[in-house]
């Protein structure tokens, strides 16, 4: 027990100090300034390295989307690449490209966003370039007919001939049965089969404007600069008149354990498992989506977390597992749990090997030494995290766009310092309800007949 | 038009830009043998360190699957400490440990906190790992069982079962054939005996490159090594590997699948690192099917047909030549046409080389965007142990513009048309019919 107790004391003392474990080091600067027509700008000064990214983000995604249309916001992602009234398709990679940058853009479903990395001097290529796109994108049917296919494409590789990410969609479509969180980002195939530019124009007008928009720059800038050069660049775009909040959708209480299968050629079988919680923004008590974190880092916080102690490596029960939560999403969203059998086990065992942890999490306060760990482990990381400027970028961007504002991303660590063993075993007891459990199963079939091709029936979601 | 002008007028300014200055790199070897590159990066209260064994599965021999195994049993059980001790020693002061092994290096990883009560445990259980692995019995078969259900787990990814074909193909008899992982059949073969035996050959001082980035001095720096490496024993480096014979005729490959889309690999043997014809080849490919959006495959492939969401073509230097690999997916009935279209670009691409402006426009790219390729502190730690491993000049960074700047057009088409011999390719295709 000697280790232990030397780990505990050096838990301990890791939050005494933490407060201060970067000052003297090169502390990110983060400035917020908003321009005339709603555009949000916000800096953040790191000078360690001549470089620069540049983020363009727009409060729209998947979520946002109704049926019929699913898949719109990620479309219009790619067709962002694909010309302006003053740039023709394809040329605005080439301007980055020939600047040294690299770029792409991501879509999820609470934002859509677009970036470039560039040495530092560039950043107004970038500035002009994404004001341009902003409100001037020209949505011709031709270029549109071809990038829809890419898409497709694109589903095809990510999901339709995944097992596990059919599961994972399907899983989302019986949990969800009301919110919009239930549709793929990438959308089902039959809207993407019937999407028409009518849908993009429609849906470009109303979202694509700086007064649903944010800027997030980082890197060796001077803050005032490149406020003056978004001023430059942003500044006389008009503002969108037509933006519509979200509805809040939210989901009716679960009436009971819902289950699905879903049947398709596989070599392994899989196992999700969801139950629903509030996010950051969603939470009546503040302190309850901090406590999840730690709940899941309890469970999945590296190899000396439970699943892999007790279930991978203990009892040999099962090849994989993972459990995992985030706070910032927009609306409330799901705790999910994840696993793969062992060679010997069935899908069955390893959901009871869950269910078991669950209950012990409800039955039994977490040990110090755990909980210890899980915030040594917090602490570190988000001191790690300062090593990626793009990270820093990504993390403002996320919780503007869920609606939480980037000055609360500082209060994560201390918040998570705050959490006690009782209240991980409050969020337990209030959350993790069998009536509230949705699970997926993937039933594998088999890889090389007729038959198991005739089974693909089951990615539609009839279940 | 004319903002497109201005910024491109803007790019021609770029190769007189002073750009930063790549990270100073200290170089010493220490008393056991292992090479140690060093670079002081005091920014973020962060220390990177990776070791690399010159024990990748290029060493397996007929075991194949056996340098994966071994690498991967280190933090299994060390001195006596099972597997959920020694994540308990690094996660409980927040480090992180990783360890991976690929077809030239084994690798193992520590990110720690940079103060001493953060550090200090974390190095010396990362030391324990290397001097006193233990290889359990119980673990082994634990974590064999782990391996076979996770091949078994490939075989439904068209992807990984069209990178296995691929490999094979290009590599026939040489060692760069077989995938880390084994086969089941050789993973079932392993024993305890054989980890033993590999990890007493290769996990030596000698066979070992190290990498230190962050924020720690030389003479601390020199200190942990000199810690860590405490009772390793010396052994002897690994003796080179056999060249890579050329292909000498065209093969095609198909392999049924039950997936949507099909695979489709393509491609032959590289280049290596340290390769006389290196930074050549990395301009040569970039407008072909290195430089994402703007290449030449992407342009045939997705932008005008709208066959693929990914398609690409780059090298994979290795300590011998590593693939030159192109690659797409697609809708099972447009597999005739996205390789009719693949095929065309490449063998004119080969045939005419780039042209000027693809020429410059890549040049403009690949050095216009150097700073980026080291603005982090896990950027350089993967650059100092490329840089030693491989055995580049300490200057590799410093002059990786020089080098580029220095090509000429026909250089590119020169090399291009002597190192790719599309008519000799190998082709693979995995997906349902």
């Amino acid at each position: 027990m000697r280790v232990q107790k030397s780990l505990l004391r050096l838990g301990m003392s890791l939050f005494l100090i933490s407060g201060s474990l970067v000052s003297g080091f090169s502390q990110a600067r983060v400035v917020e300034y908003k321009l005339a027509n709603g555009l949000k700008l916000i800096v953040s000064e790191d000078h360690r390295a001549p470089v620069v990214v540049s983020q363009v983000w727009y409060r729209i995604g998947s979520s946002y989307e109704h049926n019929g249309i699913t898949g719109v916001s990620h479309v219009l992602e790619h067709m962002m690449f694909k010309g302006t009234q003053k740039i023709p398709p394809g040329e605005f990679s080439r301007i980055i490209s020939a600047n040294g940058g690299r770029e792409n853009a991501f879509t999820s479903s609470d934002y859509t966003a677009y970036f470039q990395r560039l040495e530092k001097s560039r950043l107004k290529v970038s500035f002009r370039l994404e004001a341009d796109r902003m409100r001037n994108l020209r949505l011709q049917d031709k270029e549109f007919q071809k990038e829809v296919r890419v898409v497709m494409e694109e589903r095809r590789l990510r999901t339709e001939d995944k097992p596990e990410s059919m599961t994972y969609e399907l899983f989302n479509a019986a949990a969800y049965a009301v919110n919009s969180y239930r549709t793929p980002v990438i959308g089902w195939m039959n809207d993407l089969q019937n999407m028409e530019l009518a849908d993009l124009k429609d849906w470009y007008q109303r979202w694509y404007a700086p007064n649903n928009s944010i800027v997030v720059v980082a890197g060796d800038v001077n803050a005032e600069e490149v406020y003056q050069l978004a001023k430059k660049y942003f500044g006389s775009l008009k503002p969108s008149e037509n933006l519509r909040r979200p509805k809040p959708q939210i989901e009716p209480a679960q009436k009971g354990l819902r289950r699905i299968q879903v049947k398709m050629p596989a070599q392994l079988p899989y196992l999700l498992m969801g139950y629903p919680v509030p996010s950051l923004k969603t939470a009546k008590l503040e302190w309850e989506p901090y406590a999840l974190e730690v709940l899941a880092g309890i469970l999945d916080g590296g190899d000396s977390a439970r699943l892999s102690t007790r279930l991978i490596r203990g009892k040999g029960m099962v090849s994989s597992a993972g459990a995992g939560y985030s706070l910032n999403t927009r609306m409330s969203t799901m705790f999910l749990l994840e696993a793969v059998p062992a060679q010997g086990y069935s899908i069955k065992q390893a959901e009871a090997a869950l269910i078991k942890e669950i209950t012990d999490l409800k039955q039994n306060r977490i040990t110090q030494d755990e909980l210890n760990r899980v915030k040594a482990q917090v602490v570190a990381s988000n001191v790690f995290e300062r090593d990626s400027i793009f990270y820093q970028a990504m993390q403002i961007g996320r919780y503007e766009t869920v609606g939480l504002g980037w000055r609360r991303i500082d209060e994560y660590v201390p918040r998570i310092q705050a959490v006690t063993a009782e209240q991980v075993q409050q969020v337990a007891r209030k959350y993790l309800k069998q009536d509230r459990l949705t699970v997926a199963e993937l039933v594998p079939l088999p890889m090389n007949t007729k038959k198991g091709k005739a089974g693909k029936g089951g990615q539609h979601g009839h279940h | 038009m004319d903002i497109i002008k201005k910024i491109l007028v803007g790019g021609l300014c770029l190769l007189s830009f002073n750009l930063q200055a790549a990270p100073k790199i200290h170089h010493w070897v220490s008393d056991h043998g292992a090479q140690v590159y060093y670079a002081h990066a005091p920014g973020l209260p962060i220390v990177d360190i990776e070791i690399v064994f010159n024990a990748g599965s290029a060493r397996d021999g007929k075991k194949s699957g056996l340098a994966s195994l071994t690498n991967h049993m280190l933090s299994m059980g060390a001195g006596g400490q099972d597997a959920t001790r020694i994540a308990k020693r690094f996660e409980g002061v927040g480090a992180v440990f990783s360890n991976t092994a690929g077809r030239d290096m084994a690798v193992l990883k520590l990110r720690s906190l940079s103060q001493k009560q953060w550090l200090a445990p974390a190095i010396e259980t990362l030391g324990l790992i290397l001097r006193k692995p233990d290889f359990n019995k119980k673990d082994f078969e634990r974590e064999r069982k782990r391996y076979l259900l996770s091949l078994k787990r490939e075989k439904q990814n068209p992807g990984s079962v069209a990178a296995r074909a691929f490999y094979k193909a290009i590599y026939g008899n040489h060692p760069y054939a077989n995938m880390t992982k084994g086969t089941t059949a050789s993973v079932k073969a392993l024993n305890q005996r054989d980890l033993k035996t590999f990890f007493k050959q290769y996990y030596v001082a000698k066979n070992a490159t190290i990498a230190i980035v962050g924020d720690m001095d030389k003479a601390t720096a020199r200190k942990l090594v000199d810690q860590l490496m405490k009772g390793v024993s010396s052994g002897k480096a690994a003796p080179a590997l056999p060249k890579v014979a050329a292909l000498t005729r065209s093969r095609v490959i198909r392999i049924n699948h039950p997936s949507t889309q099909s695979h489709i690999l393509m491609g032959q043997p590289g280049n290596y690192r340290g390769d006389p014809d290196y930074f050549v080849l990395y301009l040569g490919n970039h407008a072909l099917g290195g430089s994402g959006l703007v290449s030449r495959l992407s342009e045939e492939i997705r932008e005008k047909r709208g066959l693929s969401y990914s398609v690409y073509s780059y090298f994979s230097p290795s300590a011998r030549k590593g693939v030159f690999q192109i690659g797409m997916q697609t809708r099972n009935d447009q597999v005739e046409k996205g390789l009719k279209v693949l095929r065309k670009t490449v063998k004119e691409y080969v045939a005419k080389g780039m042209t000027k402006k693809e020429f410059e426009a890549s040049r403009k790219n690949i050095t216009g965007g150097f700073p980026l390729r080291i603005d982090s502190n896990k950027k350089i730690l993967g650059y100092l142990a490329m840089i030693g491993f491989y055995n580049l000049p300490l200057t590799y960074l410093d002059d990786f513009n020089k080098k580029i700047e220095a090509i000429t057009l026909e250089q590119v088409h020169e090399t291009l048309r002597r190192r790719i011999v599309s008519e000799h390719f190998v082709t693979v295709i995995v997906g349902g019919a």
